[in-house]
């Protein structure tokens, strides 16, 4: 199916989210919807399901206009859509979920579930899915979630197929078997529009790009285009896509592991007897698929978790002993970005100026006697959303409110704004735009450059092969083996799936 | 596949552990230390057509063989946490029952134990709650707490003494009462779907506003003259041909009144639909993940708007099986928290119609329990007895139910866009 957007104009109050878009998407292509966080990528498509109404402009599909009022409309006239916050329901199976909204039923509404069954196995046979319809989705990996969420959509006989920034949450090898699913779909006639940020999944999936930002077209694109030329239309200006640092001066050890043991949260051995070392001067990066004991890791460090009894030890210039608490952690110089910004790294709700003083809450320059010292809180948010580039009307802006870069940029400017000696830094650049990311990786290594300790635990390959002097590769809570920046990718991919070299 | 596998959660030793604890007392007090008179179990009534004999048994005799039981259970499962399975219900309640056979079985030392008066009153009891409950499983399950039970109870209970006074006919008398709290629950429905407000809030007026209009117009308007207001007389009691004559199962399940039957046919209908049929299946979506319900064109505001409201004609015919189902007039507030207790049995009965009757089975058993260990008069504290509903529900609620679960958006109000 073709499908066409003709002058979609939408705006909230003043704000105009899309600028009369043009877009074609032809019958099994893949097109790429390419702009930064905020860009209008996603109102656009809400207003192509039927979630959002148009202010102005048209959608054709096969050339005839229609009007959905709802995501019902989208989904019956064959536009099936897979959010980046998955719409399915845990507690149920994947063959309820599917066959929810439109279930095969018996007489008197009677649910037939071996119809759903079989519907399921058909399409996932199909386009080789591996779904096992009767697994509860909550029992499933992120990766097999969004390929039921796929199923959703062809099940509907979607014929147009939308995918919201689905890489977001998908380990590297997940990440290749999803592109490799949207080829298939594309070569059966599909079409699908793939909403991205992430330039090199552009370049190797799409057949054609559209760079959309601040809500208006800026250009479109061939996928044999540069990738240099790819970033600065998505951003408005030239950027640095390598990280230029110079060789690392190693002073002394700041952070020693032992041997630390750790549980997780359901009282499994998450972290297995790791055993490393950061010096002064230089970035380690963690690097390892999701969930394989790096979040365990991060919080036994920073002492939000306790470690096992038989455990070894963990030391921050000369701190140790199994019960020091985060306070003490935080005095002897620590500065910590939690993977997740929004849950632990960030209140929403407070203003970024009351975020910029929670780590210093009990201290001077923010505190006066017992109370707080507004003028001084204030004067230092302003300075320092300058100095840390966070786009936003007023420092009294609530966290929340504010775009993942920007976030982002407040955390990292609460954690580095004091005397550090440490930084442990998880994912920093998750769901962060791509001026943003360049801005992050500058402030890690500008650390590093001052001679600061710096542990970077990330998931993107890319990153750490940016920023890392060393990498320390884990799986299943044990370090494979610690190799230095210049490893090739390859390697590395085998280490992470725990092969040690 | 990528190496997110999932990993194996270590199941619970809480569940076995009590069980232990309560096998010991059991198999200690009641048997081993247990008194030495025989407890005569009367199995028929003296009307009725087949008549079996008495079981008579020493009491100590029988804590022990239930103490062993017990013993018996705990151990299996034990074995069943060890495997890392999650503790079988049906094993659950098999040990509540042995249990309260041994209970009764020491309080009726030297006496008589009305098997089928005591069962079938249970069941009397229980619907009161079972009812409720229903009520509240077809709020939560669309993720709307409904803690308006026991006003829907209470209003319930006087529609159906009151209309059927005033009219002649109980079956105007039931339904009435179902309208009226139905119209309760539209109330709740609307301030929580349409306006978003705090349910729990809005819960607890509903409640206050039911006792203030029922304790006003019973003061003001019923106790003027009762044989013109309040003289409902109770339902009439129906008895199956044939099932009605088999021992004990006949006179608890098959003469009754009309509220027993329909309550036990409304859980079978409630679970059938909730886990059989596409309205339940969208009605338990809205109730876990509302946005992805609303995404696959579901409408969320009139699925949780049907659902809370007809939960109501439900609560509203537990209110008129306490009046015309058993008592036969209204008293103030004579609701008296079973519309709470209502609530507990939702969350012990996991959401479930047929676990949650199984719950409200259990109070009623206490309930009456309460009530005829008082006439035998064992000699123990009455103080004693008169805790043991809530000592059950502690002991349900810490050691049996576990990980529960409610519905994931229950409770919370649904905004678009």
């Amino acid at each position: 199916m073709k499908l066409e957007l003709k002058g979609i104009t939408k705006r909230f109050g003043t704000l105009v989210a899309n600028d009369s878009i043009n877009l074609v998407v032809e019958p099994g292509q893949i097109h790429s919807l390419l702009g930064e966080n905020g860009a209008g990528k996603s109102t656009l498509m809400n207003v192509l399901y039927g979630l959002y109404k148009a202010d102005e402009g048209q959608i054709l599909l096969d050339g005839k206009p229609v009007n959905f009022s709802g995501p019902g409309d989208a989904m019956a006239a064959g536009i099936g859509m897979v959010h980046q916050h998955f719409m399915l329901i845990p507690v149920f199976t994947v063959a309820e979920n599917v066959a929810l909204g439109h279930e095969p039923t018996k007489k008197l509404g009677v649910l037939d579930l071996d119809a759903a069954r079989a519907m399921v196995n058909k399409i996932s046979d199909r386009f080789g899915f591996d779904v096992d319809p009767d697994a509860l989705v909550e029992d499933l990996p992120v990766g097999v979630q969004q390929r039921v969420e796929i199923i959703k959509s062809l099940a509907r006989d979607a014929k147009v197929l939308v995918l919201d920034e689905p890489t977001a949450v998908l380990t590297p090898q997940e990440t290749d078997e999803l592109m490799e699913i949207m080829r298939g779909l594309a070569k059966s006639g599909t079409s699908i529009v793939f909403i991205t940020h992430k330039l090199r999944e552009v370049k190797a999936v799409a057949d054609k790009i559209t760079v959309i930002r601040q809500g208006r077209v800026v250009g479109e694109a061939e996928p044999s285009a540069e990738t240099a030329e790819l970033a600065s239309m998505m951003v408005g200006r030239s950027v640095g896509l390598t990280v230029s640092k110079k060789a690392a001066n190693f002073g002394k050890v700041v952070l020693k592991l032992d041997r630390v043991s750790v549980l997780d949260d359901r009282d499994q051995r998450a972290v297995n007897e790791v055993s490393f070392e950061v010096r002064a001067g230089e970035i380690l990066a963690i690097a390892g698929v999701q969930g394989n004991g790096q979040t365990e890791l991060a919080e036994a460090i920073i002492g939000l978790r306790g470690l096992q009894s038989d455990s070894g030890e963990i030391s921050i210039s000369g701190l140790s002993g199994k019960n020091r608490s985060v306070r003490s952690v935080l005095e002897k110089g620590v500065g910590y970005v939690p993977e997740d910004r929004q849950k632990n790294g960030l209140v929403s709700e407070f203003s970024i100026a009351e975020n910029l003083m929670l780590n210093g809450s009990f201290t001077k320059p923010f505190t006066k006697g017992l109370g707080i010292d507004f003028a001084t809180r204030t004067e230092i948010a302003e300075k320092r959303v300058k100095e840390f580039d966070v786009r936003t009307t007023s420092s009294k802006t609530p966290a929340g409110k504010l775009s993942g870069g920007n976030q982002q940029k407040v955390v990292l400017a609460r954690e580095l704004s004091r005397e550090v000696e440490l930084l442990v830094v998880s994912q920093p650049t998750r769901g962060v735009d791509v001026g943003s990311i360049e801005f992050i990786h500058e402030r890690l290594v500008e650390q590093r450059n001052n001679g600061k300790a710096v542990l970077l635990i990330s998931t993107e390959l890319d990153e750490v092969m940016a920023l890392a002097d060393r990498i320390a590769v884990m799986y299943r809570g044990k370090i494979v083996g610690i190799v230095d920046a210049q490893t090739d990718r390859a390697k590395l991919g085998q280490m992470m799936a725990g092969v040690a070299v | 596949m990528s190496a997110e596998t999932k990993k194996e959660v270590r199941e619970s030793w809480k569940t076995p552990a009590v069980m232990g604890v309560l096998s010991a007392t059991v198999l200690v007090f009641f048997g081993i230390l247990g008194k030495p008179e025989a407890v005569s179990f009367e199995l028929t009534g003296v009307r009725e057509v087949v008549q079996l004999p008495n079981i008579e048994v020493g009491s100590g005799l029988l804590g022990t063989f239930a103490g062993i039981a017990l013993v018996v259970i705990t151990a299996l499962v034990a074995w069943q946490v060890s495997q890392n399975k999650r503790a079988s219900i049906w094993f659950s309640m098999l040990f509540g029952a042995i249990a309260l056979v041994a209970l009764l079985g020491w309080l009726a030392a030297g006496n008589v134990v009305p098997v089928a008066f005591i069962l079938g009153s249970a069941l009397v009891l229980a619907v009161p709650i079972m009812l409720g409950a229903m009520g509240g499983i077809m709020s939560e399950r669309v993720g709307v707490v409904n803690i308006a039970i026991e006003g829907q109870l209470l209003t319930g209970a006087f529609m159906a003494a009151v209309i059927s006074t005033i009219t002649g006919n109980q079956l105007l008398g039931i339904v009435s009462a179902m309208i009226t709290a139905a119209l309760f629950s539209a109330v709740l429905a609307v301030f929580a779907v349409r306006f978003l407000a705090q349910q729990i809030i809005v819960g607890v007026v509903l409640n206050v506003l039911a006792i203030g209009i029922t304790n006003f117009l019973y003061q003001q308007w019923v106790t003027e003259d009762e044989s013109a207001t309040n003289s409902p007389g109770t339902l009439p009691i129906i008895s199956i041909p044939v099932l009605g004559d088999i021992p004990i199962i006949g006179p608890v399940l098959f003469q009754n009144r009309i509220t027993v039957f329909l309550a036990i046919g409304i859980v079978i209908v409630l679970w059938f639909i909730l886990f059989k049929t596409k309205l339940g299946l969208r009605a338990r979506a809205v109730g876990e993940n509302p946005l992805a319900a609303d995404t696959v064109g579901i409408n969320v505001g009139r699925t949780r708007f049907w659902w809370v409201t007809l939960g109501g004609l439900l609560a509203g015919l537990g209110g008129a099986a306490l009046t015309i189902g058993s008592s036969g007039s209204f008293g103030r507030e004579m609701s008296g928290g079973l519309g709470f207790i209502a609530l507990a049995v939702v969350i012990l009965g996991r959401w479930h119609p047929g676990y949650a009757t199984a719950a409200a089975l259990l109070f009623g058993f206490s309930i009456i329990l309460r009530i005829w260990a008082g006439q035998v008069s064992p000699g123990i504290p009455t103080n004693f007895i008169t805790m043991v509903p809530y000592l059950v529900t502690l002991i349900a609620v810490v050691g049996f139910v576990g990980r529960s679960r409610p519905p994931a958006a229950d409770g919370i109000p649904y905004v678009k866009g």
